[in-house]
């Protein structure tokens, strides 16, 4: 099947899009919801299930403490209400990920509400709306078996792991984002790459993308310029990566936009994100609301937070990734660009992790957005996951500091760590990488530096004082790159009698 | 005029995945109208000092901690099942949906 697609240029001069995420985030608590299961990703299947998650007879469900807490301290830290009294809720619907037939979720009354994150793009900032922060369980693991897709359409049947049903699960829904223009799909991103660091600062859940721990649904609709009618809005699923929402976004609009331009209607319906294509299919159309029957869950009991708990843990709130940023900017002198750029690939923690570790700023900056930003680049991996740590780095910082190394010296060192030799003073051991700082060894390498280039040393002696570097050269390439050059120097005019 | 009418019971029916009969559908639409109507008599009582309930209990915050308790083995927990495959359940082919 192919897409028509309208440039996004063209898109944009004649529609604006208005925009709406979905992000849902597993919680990283040690049971589930519901149960006293384990929540470990990747477990082997149905090895974490019991009789209340797989629904059945005479079990009941128990609500988890520190999910109710986590919740609500997300629903803080993204402004918003929390609600004095509220309900778990079933939404019915018939589909084997769910072996009770419904989810227990929150529909009219969530735990938090009316909420805001501000976003920076491209300079700007942003106030993204928070409609609603709820707490509902994550359904079961279907692989479709059969039919060439290996997707439900066409499958001979599905089988079925119960491990991720039942583990708690945070949705956090936008109201919808219009006046993005242009910049919609880099808000998108920024919103949901916002939103993760907010999650990962506050421990609640380790909020990867690629384990389906952070998930994110992307809403998009266009209407035409002048105009102040929402378009129809279409659902995008499956969006796996803050790369994919961004390219989601676009091709939504890009699709829309000739949908529209050919006298078109969008539909409402699901549609699902192709990482390899960067495209949107259509999928399902979506359920009403009415037809999942949403009633009160009458197996738990309503929650009610006692308001001064509730302010117990907005004042233990950790500093938020944005109060923060601005702190570390102003600490290290960073220039916006500079701090946009190792936000962008996610060096702060590491530099700031390196700067406790006892690095200097400009140091710990150096080397990750420098030397490691590379290697992390050439191996296509993300810096943190990097075979090296702060500590790490700020011990090779702390060995140039002192003269022991020099900056290429200190590049092998990190090569050495990165290749897993061990620690840096272990890698300086093991290939011997200290810089000579014996004054007998370093003086011998330049009476034969001096000894084979005694044209060289003559033109110093007569007063050419810039000829030395040939000499500095020659006993840096005959020392390895372990001499101190700023040593040598001085020690060559010595020996040559000549003074500055 | 009835509580709930006979389309509407078809599309519950096919919400639930249930096939339904035409003879089927009568005989539910009369019945559910019957309880329709007779739930509705609560609301001819409830006041405005009454506040609707979902629960019989006057109980909130009821939670457990966040602790780990034994699961079932995969055989336990699959000893049930029609049909396994791969230590999964295996479900028939799911109809009219897309995913």
């Amino acid at each position: 099947m192919t897409t028509t697609k309208m440039s996004y240029d063209e898109a944009l001069d004649r529609f604006e899009p208005v925009l709406g995420l979905e992000t849902h985030v597993e919680l990283g608590t040690a049971s589930k919801m519901f149960c006293g299961c384990r929540t470990m990703f990747g477990a082997p299947p149905n090895t974490q299930v019991c009789p209340t998650c797989l629904a059945l007879p005479g079990s009941l469900p128990v609500a988890n403490a520190q999910a109710i807490e986590s919740t609500i301290r997300i629903g803080l830290a993204l402004n918003c209400s929390i609600a004095e009294w509220c309900r778990f809720a079933r939404k019915n619907y018939f589909y084997p990920d769910m072996p009770k037939n419904y989810q227990i979720s929150q529909y009219d009354e969530p735990l938090c509400f009316d909420g805001y994150i501000d976003v920076e793009v491209d300079g700007e900032t942003v106030r993204i709306e928070i409609e609603r922060v709820h707490l509902e369980e994550d359904t079961g693991k279907s692989t479709h078996v059969g039919g060439a897709t290996g997707r439900i359409h066409g499958a001979d049947y599905s089988i079925v792991d119960y491990n991720r049903a039942g583990i708690p699960l945070v949705e956090i829904v936008t109201k919808p984002i219009p006046g993005a223009d242009r910049l919609a799909p880099e808000v998108a991103r920024a919103y949901v790459t916002e939103l993760r660091e907010i999650m990962r600062s506050l421990g609640v859940s380790d909020v990867r993308m690629e384990e389906g721990s952070l998930r994110c649904d992307v809403n998009v609709s266009l209407m035409p310029r002048g105009s102040s009618e929402w378009g129809t809005r279409t659902e995008t699923k499956n969006v796996n990566s803050l790369r994919s929402v961004e390219r989601a976004v676009r091709s939504e609009i890009e699709r829309q936009g000739a949908v529209l331009a050919d006298g078109g209607r969008i539909v409402q319906e699901t549609r699902h994100f192709h990482e390899d294509t960067g495209t949107t299919t259509s999928g399902r159309s979506k359920e009403e609301a009415q037809d999942y029957r949403y009633f009160p869950e009458p197996d738990l009991v309503p929650i009610a937070p006692d308001p001064a708990w509730v302010a117990e843990l907005k004042a233990a709130l950790p500093e938020l990734p944005s109060v923060k940023r601005k702190r570390l900017q102003a600490e290290w002198g960073l220039s916006d660009l500079d701090m946009q750029a190792m936000h962008n690939a996610d060096a702060i923690d590491l530099v700031e992790a390196t700067v406790a570790a006892g690095a200097p700023a400009a140091d710990a900056r150096k080397w990750w957005m420098g030397e490691l930003a590379r290697r992390a680049n050439e191996s296509g991996t993300a810096l943190a996951e990097l075979p090296i740590t702060p500590a790490h780095i700020a011990r090779v910082t702390e060995l140039v500091a002192s003269g022991a190394l020099n900056d290429k010296l200190a590049r092998e060192v990190l090569e050495g760590v990165l290749n897993g030799e061990g620690t840096p003073d272990e890698v300086v051991d093991k290939r011997g990488l200290k810089i000579v700082n014996d004054e007998g060894e370093l003086s011998a390498i330049i009476d034969e530096v001096l000894a084979a280039n005694a044209d060289a040393a003559e033109k110093v002696r007569s007063g050419k004082i810039a000829a030395v570097g040939a000499l500095v050269g020659g006993v840096m390439k005959a020392s390895r790159g372990k001499a101190d050059a700023a040593r040598a120097r001085v020690l060559i005019l010595e020996k040559l009698g000549v003074s500055e | 005029m009835s509580a709930i009418t006979r389309d509407e019971v078809a599309h519950l029916a096919r919400l639930s995945r249930l096939a339904l009969t035409d003879d089927e559908l009568d005989h539910y639409a009369t019945q559910l109208d019957a309880i329709i109507e007779s739930v509705a008599k609560v609301a001819e009582v409830a006041a405005e000092d009454v506040p609707p309930s979902s629960h019989a209990l006057p109980l909130t915050n009821v939670f457990r901690a966040d602790e780990v308790r034994q699961s079932l083995t995969p055989e336990q927990a699959l000893s049930g099942a029609p049909a396994v495959e791969d230590d999964r359940f295996r479900v028939p082919r799911i109809l009219g949906e897309e995913a």
